[in-house]
């Protein structure tokens, strides 16, 4: 797995990976596709970087500890936007009916509470899929 | 879509689906039987794409082919390492 | 002979199968039993609802927020399966291993 060509067309097509992982979570009101679908493609990009480069070059750009803050911080962001409604005094979860600024449809801000819960379990689906990869990887090295 | 270009491109698909099902069986490595579980999902990401369902499409791809494949095949060398 | 027992087996389920799927709806049909109110009302009012474009994210993170709130959790419940059975305890100074 350290082949120089591999390293090469790795480092040239990662970037481009992630951006539609990010595009795909970031339009996820807008366009097909959504948090999880979007997740995965962003932690696939991380995975193959770890593949190629190694468990410590990825290590350094995103360490572990950050990895599992970020996946249960997306976990508890869902709940604290749903919070958002109970403060409104509407029920939990509510999104229109709690009074939050929907925007214009097919513009980038449109849908409220949905843009925020996307952005939040797309980040969180993406470190889960990183999580559970280094952590079978370190198994296996052992 | 012509209606019968759509119903051989049904066909079409469905039959490579059963013969990818077929083969993931004969197959003695896991790295390969991992693999053609990864084409099975692709063939299933084009059914939805054909039954106008581009959302699970896209899931399909990212999680059928990428995850499980990964996934598979670094658990099957968990396993044989304890052999 | 327990191969001929899982081949007649095999093909058993497999005219089971067949069976279930030839009472299915037709696909696309208009009379479908999936084609009621409630997805009237979901195709009517979903961008006025919800402001999303996308009516399967309108559905599945504000009509079904709930739904989806669980299957989070239901991932990082995976995580934590995998980190108890794999990960080492820590050392009192909290070096890992």
């Amino acid at each position: 797995m350290r082949d120089f060509v591999l390293k090469r067309v790795v480092a040239l097509v990662l970037p481009f990976v992630t951006m539609l992982g990010l595009y795909v979570i970031f339009h996820g009101h807008l366009s097909p596709g959504g948090s999880f679908s979007g997740g995965i493609i962003t932690g696939l990009s991380m995975i193959a970087f770890s593949l190629v480069f190694g468990l410590d070059r990825s290590q350094e750009k995103i360490s572990e500890r950050m990895m599992t803050l970020i996946e249960s911080f997306g976990a508890l962001w869902y709940g604290a936007m749903g919070l958002v409604g109970i403060l409104r005094g509407t029920s939990f979860l509510m999104n229109k009916g709690a009074g939050i600024p929907l925007g214009e449809p097919g513009k980038l801000y449109s849908g409220g509470l949905i843009l925020l819960i996307t952005l939040g379990v797309g980040l969180k689906v993406a470190s889960t899929m990183v999580t559970l990869f280094v952590s079978l990887m370190e198994e296996e090295e052992e | 879509m012509n209606a019968h270009i759509a119903d051989l491109l049904n066909v079409v698909v469905l039959s490579s689906l059963v013969a990818i099902a077929i083969a993931v069986s004969y197959v003695k490595d896991l790295l390969y039987a991992a693999i053609l579980l990864g084409a099975y999902s692709l063939v299933i990401a084009l059914i939805w794409l054909l039954m106008n369902a581009p959302d699970l499409a896209i899931t399909e791809a990212a999680a059928g082919i990428g995850m499980t494949t990964l996934m598979i095949a670094v658990i099957s060398k968990i396993g044989r390492k304890g052999e | 002979m327990s191969n001929k027992i899982a081949i007649i087996l095999l093909v058993c389920i497999g005219l089971v199968l067949l069976l279930a799927i030839s009472e299915l709806p037709l696909y696309g049909a208009p009379d479908n039993s999936a084609q009621n109110y409630v997805s009237e009302r979901y195709i009517e009012g979903a961008v006025s609802d919800t402001g999303a474009l996308n009516m399967v994210s309108a559905i599945v993170i504000d009509y079904r927020a709930y739904d989806t709130l669980i299957e989070t959790t239901v991932l990082f419940t995976a995580v934590i399966a995998v980190f108890m059975v794999l990960k080492k305890a820590p050392d009192r100074k909290g070096e890992p291993k």
